[in-house]
């Protein structure tokens, strides 16, 4: 499995005396969508953090071969500036120039075209998730780690982010999603990690 | 340098929109100097402007990264920076150009008021210039280190102050031999060396001190 984007062998993360999990190895390759499932509180989004990099596990490791673009719990907004502007920040964060053309087209898509000039502190919790959404496309990376993304989406909003991923499947991404229901679109599959508690 | 200007021009704006906050500092400076001149009529040397300088950029450096903690604006800076050196040094910058800088433009003025003569103020002014970035870069890692704790205020002060010792007394001693026309090019060379060094070093030392605070 050398075209692997990322490779997870022999995770373990503990919390205090409990162990999330352990002896956890998975890889996600391209066109792959990996979903991780669990109760609240088995280690979901440590184990992203630990894929993305911002957490190291106990033990084990983790290697990314490409790009990663990671969505987690804290919107990655500034409250006090626009969309556009923190889309534009981002942009720049990763080197490149800031280009209003594919932020204005990016936010557009995932449905805040009206919304783009308001702060981020005055919109709703539903638009909020949908301006980190556009970071998706604003900053494109091979591999997608998204911690509950459909959290505060309506129905639409859940279908935006199914067709985003069959989209990034498509064109050769992979994606590692921590949720509680499948973001497969038609006859696509997805990888299942099952975190339990207590995992030997 | 992409990198720095990005996070400079962002610090900056927000700096901008929330003008209130950024001012507390300066405003801090300037109330305690201006006190400090109607309470006491013993003569005070230019080392108690330096040390609410130092005050002032204490109580500012302390919430640096708060906001963007809790906003996860720095885990987006740390997953997306590469390197994460330039980014950090814009965020600082940004941060003294808002902080340490008005106390330097500012300091001419208290001085003034606080000595009624303008000997030495030149002196005064470029020490603070040089001086207060090293006191922000130091303290940043303070801040850093403190984020994961949620309660950074008093803990920062008490990790960095003896870090910011030295640019106090190279800063203070400056200052107090212009005023009485002692030769003061040492304690300047000097507080340029510490900043200098911690240029080079700090942001390394703070991107460090922000990945173990991101682990929790």
């Amino acid at each position: 499995m050398n075209d692997s984007l990322l490779v997870a062998e022999n995770l373990r993360c503990t919390v205090g005396p409990r162990a999330l999990f352990a002896g956890l190895s998975f890889t996600v390759d391209a066109r792959e969508l990996v979903e991780v499932r669990g109760a609240n509180g088995s280690g979901k989004s440590t184990l992203l953090r630990c894929l993305v990099g911002l957490a190291e596990p106990e033990s084990g490791d983790v290697r990314r071969r490409v790009e990663v673009q990671y969505l987690g719990h804290r919107s990655g907004n500034s409250g006090r500036m626009t969309p556009v502007e923190n889309l534009q920040w981002l942009a720049g964060l990763r080197g490149g120039e800031p280009d209003r053309g594919s932020v204005d087209h990016a936010l557009v898509r995932v449905g805040l075209g009206d919304a783009r000039h308001e702060m981020c502190d005055s919109l709703s919790a539903g638009q909020q998730r949908r301006a980190t959404l556009a970071r998706l496309l604003v900053a494109p990376a091979a591999l997608w780690i998204l911690d509950e993304p459909l959290t505060s989406l309506d129905d639409a909003g859940v279908e935006l982010v199914v067709e985003l991923i069959a989209e990034h499947r498509a064109r050769g991404g992979g994606a590692v999603c921590a949720t509680h229901r499948t973001l497969t679109a038609g006859s696509a599959s997805a990888r299942v990690v099952a975190l339990s508690q207590g995992t030997p | 340098m992409k990198l720095f200007l990005a996070q400079f021009r962002r610090d900056l704006l927000l700096a901008v929109r929330s003008r209130s906050d950024a001012a507390n500092p300066v405003v801090f400076f300037i109330l305690t100097t201006s006190v400090l001149g109607l309470g006491t009529d013993s003569d005070l040397g230019p080392g108690v402007i330096w040390v609410l300088a130092l005050f002032a950029n204490v109580l500012a450096v302390e919430g640096v990264f708060e906001r963007d903690h809790e906003e996860g604006t720095l885990e987006q800076l740390m997953v997306h920076a590469r390197p994460l050196f330039p980014a950090v040094l814009g965020k600082l910058a940004a941060h003294w150009a808002v902080s340490g800088l008005p106390v330097a433009i500012l300091s001419p003025l208290v001085a003034f008021v606080l000595y009624g003569s303008t000997t030495g103020i030149p002196v005064l002014v470029a020490s603070l210039l040089v001086g207060t970035p090293t006191l922000t870069l130091l303290g940043a890692i303070g801040a850093a280190l403190t984020i994961a704790t949620g309660r950074g205020g008093l803990l920062v002060a008490i990790l960095v102050l003896p870090f910011y010792v030295p640019v106090l007394i190279f800063g203070a001693s400056a200052s107090a031999a212009a005023m009485t026309g002692e030769p003061f090019d040492f304690a300047l060379l000097a507080l340029g060396a510490l900043l200098t060094a911690s240029i080079t070093a700090a942001p390394f030392a703070v991107g460090k001190a922000l990945a173990i605070s991101q682990e929790h």
